[in-house]
């Protein structure tokens, strides 16, 4: 396991305290180039701590961290530039344009994107000569990403991204993000919406209580792949459910008892949310 | 195949091996740019940091009218002088102090850390800000000041010499301070108790709304310990006849002293700038 061309992020042991209190106790992640992973994990979780100390915000106290072969902690400004870091703006920004704010941040990069189709990218042409306080939330998070990717990140952060959406505007964001995904940029992204890790990420790792509790693939994660079925269907005396682990019998079954269609049948494996639950120790 | 195109095409693969990041000059000069584009646009800074101490001079210099201040002299001047002086410290002191302190809490600062901008180029074009800002402010009170009441551009060499390093002394001082009390200010909505009491308080003891001998002198004595005194008092020695020296309790300009406490001032403001300066709220932990 070495800090090969294809990860992009690795992470061993990592600790940090602040007082008394363990906000991150001995993490490790290792994320490779071109995936988008994403940090699950309650509010206080150190999600945000973990990813700040990798974005070079914040000093650690113990562990090693490599992110592009380089240590946050004393990468310079070729390091800055390879990355990317969308924060939140709010609507009392600084009395510039939509272009201003675009162009102002291209000009800090060595070889930025072009600001004009940045802004098409994350569809604000219509709203490129507005101010930033005539921007609505959505619009404003989307410039954010924006600044974000203005200079041509090899890996993005991405910290909540979608607090405060509504629905329609999360999808949108979504499609924003799985195509800089297939861009082939690394993309890390904390969320607690495991809907958003779902559609999103290629990985997700749940992180609670300062540790990482789990890593794998949405589908796979804490053995969710393995996990018995629930096949459910409507009965003469109202809905049935078996749990098995072998639902493709079960249907099989069913079906030769119905002699055709099942009335009201599913089968179900536990959600993402389940096992998440299960991971953080919070099972209801 | 050495087609323009495929030329171009090779310089651009090997200006992607070897990215040059951009020199702090132009990107200062490019905030610089941004820096006076915002002041401008935004109505706050130009009503209460730009606009208010040339309306308060129209005010004060038509309630005191043709009012003698002694010695030949008219009020009106002196408040002139006086608020030239203020002029200086609201551009940059007030300006800047409540300007940092919103830009750290709407985490401006925090996204510009986060970029390859070299840190010196957002100081750079805060200096940048403050000489053009401070600049027009104080062209704009002289002209107002000659309007209303008869202030005088100095006449002789020697006087815009003192004009000049009163200027740019005051101008730096008030800069790094502004920049300190930044910190101070815990938000951006706690910036401007933070900054502008204390900034009247100074105003009304360092004889810019007052005439510093009616200033009783214990409080001229406070006042004595910051730099808005000393600025007032250099820029009387510029703007009001010679004789009107009389009028000074030390009975002198006491120019070598301006100097001193002015350079003392920035040699404390520069201590404080480079060890409390943040890029982020103490939220952000």
């Amino acid at each position: 396991m070495t800090d090969g061309t294809d990860t992009a992020v690795r992470v061993d042991g990592l600790r940090k305290r602040y007082g008394e209190v363990t906000a991150v106790g001995g993490v490790d992640l290792e994320i490779r180039r071109g995936e988008v992973f994403a940090l699950l994990g309650p509010n206080g979780a150190g999600k945000t701590t973990t990813v700040e100390i990798l974005e070079g915000y914040r000093r650690r106290d113990g562990g090693t961290v490599r992110v592009l072969g380089e240590d946050p902690q004393h990468a310079g400004r070729a390091w800055r530039a390879r990355i990317g870091i969308v924060l939140q703006l709010t609507a009392e920004g600084p009395e510039l344009t939509v272009r201003e704010m675009v162009g102002q941040f291209a000009s800090l990069y060595p070889r930025p994107r072009d600001p004009d189709e940045v802004i098409g990218l994350v569809g604000l042409t219509g709203k490129a000569g507005s101010r930033l306080h005539k921007l609505s939330g959505g619009q404003l998070r989307r410039l954010d990403v924006a600044l974000g990717i203005v200079g041509d990140p090899e890996l993005l952060f991405l910290d909540e991204p979608t607090t405060g959406f509504d629905p329609e505007a999360r999808r949108q964001f979504w499609k924003l993000i799985s195509g800089l995904s297939s861009g082939g940029v690394t993309i890390l992204l904390t969320t607690h919406y495991l809907d958003e890790a779902e559609a999103l990420a290629d990985r997700v790792a749940v992180i609670s209580g300062g540790r990482i509790r789990a890593t794998g693939t949405p589908a796979g994660i804490g053995g969710r792949a393995g996990r018995a079925a629930m096949v459910g269907w409507l009965g003469d005396d109202g809905p049935r459910r078996v749990q098995t682990d072998e639902p493709t019998r079960v249907v099989a079954e069913l079906g030769a008892r119905f002699g055709g269609e099942v009335p009201g049948l599913t089968v179900t494996r536990p959600t993402l949310e389940d096992i998440y639950l299960e991971l953080i120790g919070d099972t209801p | 195949m050495s087609t323009p195109m495929t030329q171009a095409a090779a310089a651009a693969i090997s200006s992607r091996a070897a990215p040059r990041l951009p020199g702090v000059w132009r990107a200062g000069l490019a905030r610089v740019r941004l820096e006076v584009k915002v002041f401008f646009r935004d109505k706050q800074s130009v009503v209460f940091v730009f606009s208010l101490p040339a309306v308060l001079l129209v005010l004060l210099g038509s309630i005191f009218r043709g009012q003698a201040a002694g010695h030949g002299m008219s009020v009106g001047t002196l408040f002139a002088a006086g608020l030239i002086g203020s002029g200086i410290a609201s551009t940059s002191f007030q300006y800047l102090g409540i300007g940092i302190a919103t830009e750290r809490d709407q985490g401006m600062l925090k996204r510009l850390y986060g970029t390859p901008m070299n840190r010196w180029a957002y100081f750079i074009g805060k200096t940048g800000l403050v000489l053009v800002c401070t600049m027009a402010e104080t062209a704009l009170l002289i002209a107002v000041g000659m309007l209303i009441d008869n202030l005088r551009l100095p006449t002789s060499a020697e006087r815009w010499w003192t004009f000049a390093w009163v200027f740019v002394l005051g101008t730096v001082c008030f800069s790094l301070l502004g920049i300190a009390i930044s910190s101070v200010a815990r938000s951006a909505r706690s910036a401007p108790a933070v900054i502008i009491l204390p900034f009247t308080v100074l105003q009304f003891i360092s004889g810019v709304y007052v005439p510093a001998t009616l200033v009783p002198p214990w409080l001229r004595e406070i006042a004595s310990f910051f730099p808005l005194k000393w600025i007032c008092q250099g820029l009387r020695s510029v703007f009001l006849p010679q004789h009107a020296v009389a009028l000074e309790p030390a009975g002198s300009w006491e120019h070598g002293r301006i100097a001193l406490v002015l350079l003392a001032w920035i040699a404390a403001g520069l201590v404080l700038c480079l060890t409390t300066f943040r890029w982020r709220t103490s939220r952000d932990g």
